[in-house]
């Protein structure tokens, strides 16, 4: 019953607040909602006690779903400990969300609406970690993206929402048709969906080769590089990634829960489910680690010039995102999951930390026009002090450190001991790390230290991303956020200190062989976390180091010199340009993509359809007919279809009593 | 009375027209009176016709409710239903009190008729569904047109008389190589009785000709690409429920056709054009969707994604495996309901503001919301959104394709980015954003009377999406063995070649 009430909650939640919202009123809907997800997260530790550290799979059936000859996808949860955590880390963090969402949102008019699709979304994630099929799990997938999709786009009644939505959604789309097309092949291999029984025949199929798209290729390795299109969509991978920064229009929770902590880590949580599978494909593993690297590197570069200060947080999880993946490409799921777990702490923590921020600012972003608001909102700052230091890293290596230092460092070690060509992964990792601390650092300096800047440019509601304005009237000063949104904070900033060293041992350490179970994969061979163990002293402390530097840079530049940011633009203005821009992304796409597919759909339509289906075919026969007979018939009656038409009906019956008297059978 | 020995099908078939009998009786001005008739007429029907579902045994692959009366010579009055069909006919009878209730306001002018016309077309449809004889399939068959021909042609916008002729014109082509086609079939085998006809093998070469004859007026119903262009200027024209009968049932026509005719009675055949079919449905779903996307008329563009859905229907019907027969029946069924929804959604604005032009609206939500709301569950279950019904069949109709071929499936699969692309850009455009146009600020959510209308939809399109076990069932015995017939015909075949 237990597991049932985790995934079912949230959902009886969405429906009583999507329906009867409105008639119950916004106060009871929030408690209901905060309620009952509230009492998933407390049950979903227990499962991760149970399932974590009891070790059996549990499988509850629910109900028949898809059935069609061989084909049998039926609804049902299958809870692990890698499920278990997932668990803990959605329904902890959206229950903490719901919370927080309470004061956040508190002058919101469309406050039922809201809180369905926080419990919506909550579900739909649910249903993401526990399915037992590929099916329920493309569901999940699915329906968090239709979660965020609404959650994006909440405030319906800006274009820029609006179009943030729709581009998250259709690139997410994008990433599905590599999933789903995963999912076909993997049917089309296996005979199967069921997780089970797809990991049990995986073995026998290395190294074999099917026909797909006109060649012969490896089995494993294409359909893993399918499932991974779907990972590098849902989880904002380069190539991928464009959508993410953009989905900052919706409410900062939501940017907390379902773009820094849970369904962004859907690709990576999908990519350590699937190990069975990718273990046999390391050509596969190779590509997810380049994917990774790539983009924790490029996501920390184009961090580092954002003056959005949502932007910055989410420039900063995608980064992340690609260490996890480094992580999986590398074999070293634990680690990568290790980071997921921390992550949606920190990150959750600084991003409802950069909301208290806003809320103390009157809906203002910009960095640029924040500054010395650390004597205000002290509560916030600390906060936002905790989550800088596990996010960048900070800690003793070999001893103990914040979450983030935990697992950060974990990946950063392992991907040395991957021996990628060139140590590319091991370097682009630290450089990411480098500038992680730097671009953190700066948020903090910006946002908290030195001269307050919004006295001078005053509020500015006409900056872009900006969430709109609802407390006109309010004078100027910034204020401390009401308790229900620094609870929450606290709760995260627990989590953000105490997760790394707290669960080290069970994630990645001594203790890892029996929490984790068979829920991960890991070839025989696979050593990784092994040898990450005894790496060179100073690759240790590589990151640690990075970190060091970072801080020390970005005191320098927004503290110390604070001449040196505007100085160093200027000197470097085509790379700063192109890393404002994100390395031009949008751009490119729009001007590649986007805009030639409205031309030739337009093209399909007037040329393809009007001019030559329609030229050749109805209206072609139209004039040929008129030509052919001049101008008597159309003058007569106008109505030539009607002589076609009656002379249809004519050969009908004419045929008709020509087969029932003459037409004997031959 | 038993319901499986009672003429049950007739009973439905023709009970429509009883209640035509009664509007033809009434004086002319007894516009109330037609509609309450139309609609307690279709509501009986429906209830009748759910005997047939409840009764329906879904163990067995053969024909129930049959039914034989000697008629004229060698053609007898045939009827039955199988797996395959049952479901169109509940579809049909399901969606007419639906379209009668969606006219009740918009049509004013010759009620009378306009009631008439569409309870002969429910007739006909559901004849259509039920015949099992190859004479009176074709007589429903076309004469489901000048109904349709009728709505469109009286009912219909400005452009009605390009339409209809369009809609005339293609349609006409296909007819004649049908009906030849049919008297082949009879002189080869001596028989207009389908089920015999259904056991009846027929030379390869034969197998060719008549497949294409065949091919040509399904294709052309559905409608396949590139005979599909009469379908957009059909629906821009024909009223709403027009609109919504043609894109539930008619089009439905076709895909019926080929699993009760093309694959069972010409195997060889279907097996040797499968690559054209696979062909035109890719392209058809790629391209017709590309061409939604530049739509801003919202009919069309809806018109255009329903040639993009059928696509999924043809490619799943030419695998001839149980997964790709099913999807097409399943996508059939909910594409029934949800193009359906859609255009009984665009109808109620256009009763409002008398204009499909996307760009005449936006920021529908600030007025209308549960409009807004019904209109999402149909934008997602058109997007395949798993959890809704249109989820279902794309699935399996894609899992089969990929058996098959792999680049069909993939090119296939892009049909998922780009019907999110272009549903979400037009809900966007129509829903979202604020108010700009003076015309939209006064604009009324919906009336309880539309609200009957659309509810039943959404929690349909909601329950099949999560347990589409009712349909699944209904066709797996019937469709278990297509696929076994079709399967030892081409084992036969190949033997012998050897």
């Amino acid at each position: 019953m237990i597991y049932q009430a985790i995934v079912f909650l949230p959902l009886v939640g969405a429906i009583l607040a999507g329906f009867f919202g409105r008639a119950i009123g916004p106060r009871p809907t929030e408690i209901i909602t905060t309620a009952f997800v509230g009492i998933a997260a407390v049950l979903s530790w227990i499962a991760f006690v149970q399932a974590g550290f009891g070790g059996a799979v549990v499988k509850v059936p629910i109900a028949r779903w898809i059935t069609s000859g061989e084909l049998d996808a039926a609804w049902a949860l299958r809870i692990d400990t890698l499920t278990a955590v997932m668990l803990v880390v959605v329904n902890t963090v959206s229950g903490l969300v719901h919370l927080y969402s309470i004061g956040y949102m508190h002058e919101d008019d469309s406050r039922e609406r809201f809180f369905s699709y926080l419990s919506l979304f909550t579900f739909a994630m649910l249903m993401l970690v526990t399915a037992d099929n590929l099916v329920q799990m493309f569901f999940g997938w699915e329906g968090v993206g239709l979660a965020s999709y609404l959650l994006i786009g909440f405030w319906y009644t800006r274009p820029s929402a609006n179009a943030a939505a729709i581009k998250a959604f259709v690139v997410n789309r994008v990433g599905d048709f590599g999933f789903a097309l995963g999912i076909f092949g993997i049917f089309y291999v296996f005979q199967s969906m069921q997780l089970d029984a797809v990991f049990t025949a995986a073995p026998a199929f290395a190294g074999k080769s099917m026909l797909f798209l006109g060649s012969e290729v490896d089995i494993l390795t294409v359909l893993c590089l399918l499932l991974f299109v779907g990972a590098m969509g849902k989880s904002a991978q380069f190539l991928l990634h464009t959508w993410l920064p953009d989905a900052m229009e919706g409410p900062t929770p939501v940017s907390a829960l379902i773009h820094a902590a849970t369904m962004v880590t859907a690709g990576v949580f999908m990519v350590a489910r699937m190990s069975p599978l990718f273990e046999f494909a390391p050509v596969a593993l190779q590509l997810v680690t380049l994917i990774g690297a790539v983009t924790a590197f490029f996501a920390a570069t184009v961090g580092l010039v954002q003056n959005d200060i949502k932007r910055v947080i989410a420039y900063s999880t995608c980064s992340q995102l690609g260490y996890m993946f480094v992580a999986c490409g590398i074999g070293a799921y634990s680690a990568g999951i290790f980071h997921l777990f921390t992550h949606g702490f920190f990150k959750a923590l600084l991003f409802l930390g950069a909301g208290s921020v806003i809320h103390a600012m009157h809906h203002e972003q910009d960095m640029r026009s924040m500054g010395g608001l650390a004597p205000r909102i002290r509560f916030t700052w600390a906060m936002m002090l905790i989550g800088t230091l596990s996010l960048t890293g900070a800690g003793i290596p070999h001893l103990i450190g914040f979450a983030g230092f935990h697992s950060k460092d974990a990946i950063i070690e392992a991907s040395w001991a991957a021996h990628t060509p060139g140590n590319y992964a091991f370097w682009l990792l630290v450089a990411a790390a480098l500038m992680t601390s730097f671009y953190s650092w700066r948020l903090m300096f910006l946002t908290f230290h030195g001269a307050p800047r919004w006295g001078i440019t005053g509020h500015s509601p006409g900056v872009v991303g900006s969430e709109p304005d609802l407390e006109h009237g309010h004078d100027h000063e910034p204020h401390e956020s009401p308790p229900t949104m620094l609870v929450p904070l606290a709760l995260l900033a627990v989590g953000s200190v105490a997760a790394g060293f707290a669960f080290q041992h069970y994630f990645i350490g001594g203790g890892q062989a029996v929490f984790w179970g068979r829920s991960l994969f890991t070839a025989p061979g696979n050593v990784i976390l092994e040898e990450a163990h005894h790496v060179p002293l100073w690759v240790a402390w590589s990151a640690t180091i990075a970190m060091l530097l970072g801080l020390g840079v970005a005191w320098l530049y927004y503290m110390s010199a604070t001449w040196l940011p505007a100085a160093t633009a200027r000197a470097f203005r085509p790379v700063y340009l192109f890393l404002l821009n994100a390395w031009y992304f949008d751009a490119l796409y729009d001007r590649l993509l986007v805009r030639p597919m409205f031309r030739i759909g337009r093209a399909f339509w007037k040329t393809g359809d009007g001019r030559l289906i329609d030229g050749i075919g109805p209206d072609g026969v139209a004039a040929r007919v008129l030509d052919a007979t001049g101008r008597v018939v159309r003058l007569q009656t106008g109505y030539l279809y009607h002589y076609a038409f009656a002379m249809l009906i004519g050969v009908a019956i004419i045929l008709t009593v020509f087969m029932f008297t003459g037409g004997q059978p031959l | 009375m038993n319901v499986a020995t009672a003429p049950i099908l007739s009973l439905i078939t023709f009970l429509p027209l009883v209640g035509v009998a009664f509007i033809a009786f009434l004086p002319r001005d007894a516009v109330q009176n037609a509609r309450y008739i139309a609609l307690w007429t279709t509501l009986v029907t429906f209830g009748v016709s759910l005997l047939i579902w409840i009764n329906f045994d879904p163990t067995t692959a053969d024909f129930q409710f049959v039914e034989e009366r000697p008629w004229l010579g060698p053609i007898a009055y045939r009827m039955g239903v199988d797996g395959i069909s049952m479901l169109f006919v509940i579809l049909t009878t399901f969606l007419m009190p639906l379209c009668i209730l969606a006219s009740w306001e918009s049509i004013e002018t010759r009620v009378k008729e306009y009631m008439i016309a569409f309870l002969v077309l429910e007739t006909l449809m559901i004849g259509v569904f039920c015949a099992l004889d190859l004479v009176l399939f074709y007589l429903f068959f076309e004469a489901g047109l000048i109904p349709m021909f009728l709505i469109i042609g009286v009912w219909g916008g400005p452009r009605r008389v390009y339409a209809s002729f369009k809609f005339f014109l293609y349609t006409l082509l296909g007819s004649l190589l049908m009906l030849l086609a049919m008297m082949a079939m009879y002189w080869h085998a001596g028989t207009t009785n389908i089920v015999t006809l259904l056991g009846t093998t027929f030379p390869p070469g034969m197998q060719w000709w008549l497949w294409l004859a065949f091919f040509a007026s399904f294709a052309v119903k559905l409608p396949m690409w590139p005979v599909h262009t009469w379908l957009p200027d059909a629906h821009v024209e024909a009223p709403t429920a027009g609109s919504v009968l043609l894109a539930a049932i008619l089009l439905k026509m076709g895909g019926y056709g080929f699993l009760r005719f093309s694959v069972p009675m010409f195997p060889l055949a279907s097996q040797e054009l499968a690559p054209l079919v696979f062909a035109l449905s890719v392209v058809a779903i790629v391209y017709t969707s590309l061409v939604a996307l530049a739509q801003e008329d919202m009919k069309k563009l809806i018109a255009y994604s329903s040639v993009a859905h059928m696509g999924f229907v043809t490619m799943g019907i030419f695998t001839f495996t149980t997964q790709g027969v099913d999807g097409a029946i399943f996508q059939m069924i909910s594409h029934g309901i949800v193009s359906a929804a859609l255009f009984l959604c665009v109808g109620v604005i256009y009763d409002r503001m008398h204009t499909r032009q996307i760009d005449a609206y936006g920021g529908l939500v600030n007025r209308m919301p549960i409009y807004a709301f019904c209109v999402m569950v149909f934008t997602m279950a058109n997007v395949g959104l798993p959890g809704t019904s249109g989820f279902v069949g794309e699935f399996l109709t894609l899992i089969a394709a990929f058996k098959v071929n792999t680049w069909v499936a993939f090119l296939a699969t892009t049909g998922i980015i780009l019907s999110a692309a272009y549903m979400l850009y037009l809900y966007r455009r129509v829903i979202f954003g604020v108010i700009e146009r003076p015309n939209l600020r006064a604009i009324r959510d919906m009336s309880p009377r539309e609200v009957v209308v659309l509810a039943p939809l959404v929690f349909l399109t909601i329950l099949f999406g999560f347990f589409p076990a009712p349909i699944l069932d209904v066709t797996a015995a019937s469709v278990r063995r297509l696929v076994q017939n079709y399967e030892a015909a081409i084992r036969t075949a190949t033997a012998l070649a050897q």
